[in-house]
């Protein structure tokens, strides 16, 4: 009982904090210096068409870094809780699926994974980017892993692709720090027009790779909830 | 558009009162993931400008007219990283429950009463 | 007109949210979970922020929904090992 009135309490208490940011917040009608300097320096410095891609890779690159560490943390900690028991019981109590189902689970898994690559390639130009076509490609994994009960990761493969990208990540922060003098920076590869494929610098690049390893992050992620199968 | 500001706020008050009195393990981690949609939907209403558009350059937002024309692109590229952060922390404390439950077979919060003093 | 669209979306979230909250089945939480982020992408769509509509609605209501599903599945196999011994 006492419980349930310091609950309501302590509600009632966050609505009334809040109540006058929400009555006099002032929505604003153009932006703000930060902002303006941001949107001009992508167009001309940076030659990248989406300005959000030039905000996640260039001017706040040190977040992404840490978001990908934390995604890595993350995935090592379901991997090391859940781990694997090799045996198997030898009794398959699941059906297999059926035709219609395996037939168009395999047309439709190197189109998604076609589409995932095209996201996160166009991730410059286009609103998209490497986390988007990541989880693009993980849930590729996911129709595959739903409508086949024998299917198994090559664990091997999915390794490597994971470290090799998240490696030549910081490389490629690495190589800008070499040549031109600030980490994470992308204009050392050539800049080209704007709104052409091959343009703004390194960004498609980083942007790969950052897409190949949220996609493999999160295939870790499902295999290890999914399991030992029965 | 200040009704999203409400919606997220709404949707905060229910996350969290979710999260303070159900017992049930999974809810909790619902109530979570409730709470963290109804913040990002606060911070992206804020960069809103009335009018505006998307902030991507194209033949309508052309280089010398865009800081008239687009929205705040900051607070999109914040919540861009939140949202994946979310799901990696929701899917680790899902795996913790599993383990939890293998321990102890329950998965109501008033078993779990080691730590309390 | 537009503001109009966002209300009644908004009074479905809420609603979907206190059905998340207060139902006994997990699995209609579960889903109703994933509803909530279905329709805040489309939120964000008419906040003029494509990108992060694209994120919430690949991860909001698909990987989420799917994580918990499993988690719910591990759960209830390790029940039925239990007492099949």
């Amino acid at each position: 009982m006492i419980k349930r009135i310091l609950i309501i309490a302590i509600l009632f208490l966050i609505v009334v904090v809040f109540l006058p940011f929400m009555k006099n917040i002032v929505l604003k009608d153009s932006l703000n210096s930060l902002s303006s300097d941001y949107v001009e320096t992508s167009s001309k410095d940076l030659k990248a068409a989406n300005i959000v891609t030039g905000v996640v890779v260039t001017f706040r690159g040190l977040d992404t870094l840490g978001e990908v560490t934390v995604l890595f943390i993350a995935t090592a900690g379901v991997g090391f809780l859940l781990r694997r028991k090799h045996e198997k019981s030898g009794k398959i109590k699941k059906r297999p699926a059926s035709e219609i189902l395996s037939t168009g689970a395999s047309f439709l898994f190197p189109l998604v994974i076609l589409f995932g690559v095209y996201i996160f390639l166009h991730g410059h130009l286009t609103p998209g980017g490497g986390f988007q076509g990541g989880v693009i490609i993980a849930s590729a994994f996911l129709l595959l892993l739903l409508s086949n009960i024998h299917f198994q990761f090559n664990h091997t493969i999915l390794h490597w692709v994971e470290s090799l990208s998240g490696a030549i990540y910081v490389l490629f922060g690495l190589l800008g720090l070499i040549l031109l003098g600030s980490f994470l920076d992308p204009r050392f590869l050539p800049l080209g027009t704007l709104g052409k494929l091959l343009s703004a610098g390194a960004i498609p690049l980083i942007y790969s790779f950052i897409g190949l390893k949220v996609g493999s992050e999160l295939s870790n992620i499902l295999d290890s909830l999914r399991g030992a199968e029965e | 558009m200040r009704y999203t500001l409400i919606l997220g706020f709404v949707l905060f008050i229910v996350g969290l009162w979710g999260m303070l009195t159900r017992k049930n393990l999974f809810k909790i981690v619902i109530g979570f993931s409730i709470i963290d949609t109804g913040i990002h939907l606060i911070i992206v209403t804020i960069g809103y400008l009335q009018g505006k558009t998307a902030p991507i350059l194209d033949k309508m937002v052309t280089p010398g007219n865009a800081v008239q024309k687009v929205v705040d692109p900051i607070p999109s590229a914040l919540v861009l990283t939140a949202i994946v952060i979310g799901l990696a922390v929701t899917a680790l404390m899902l795996s913790y429950i599993v383990r939890l439950y293998k321990h102890k077979r329950s998965l109501s919060i008033e078993d779990y009463r080691e730590l309390k003093w | 007109m537009i503001i109009a669209f966002i209300i009644v979306l908004g009074i479905i979230m809420i609603l979907a949210a206190v059905i998340a909250v207060m139902s006994k089945n997990l699995l209609t939480a579960i889903i109703a979970s994933g509803v909530i982020s279905l329709l805040a992408s489309i939120i964000y769509l008419m906040l003029s922020a494509p990108d992060v509509a694209m994120t919430e609605a690949a991860i909001g209501s698909g990987l989420t929904t799917i994580v918990f599903l499993y988690a719910l599945s591990r759960i209830k196999k390790i029940n039925r090992e239990v007492d099949d011994d």
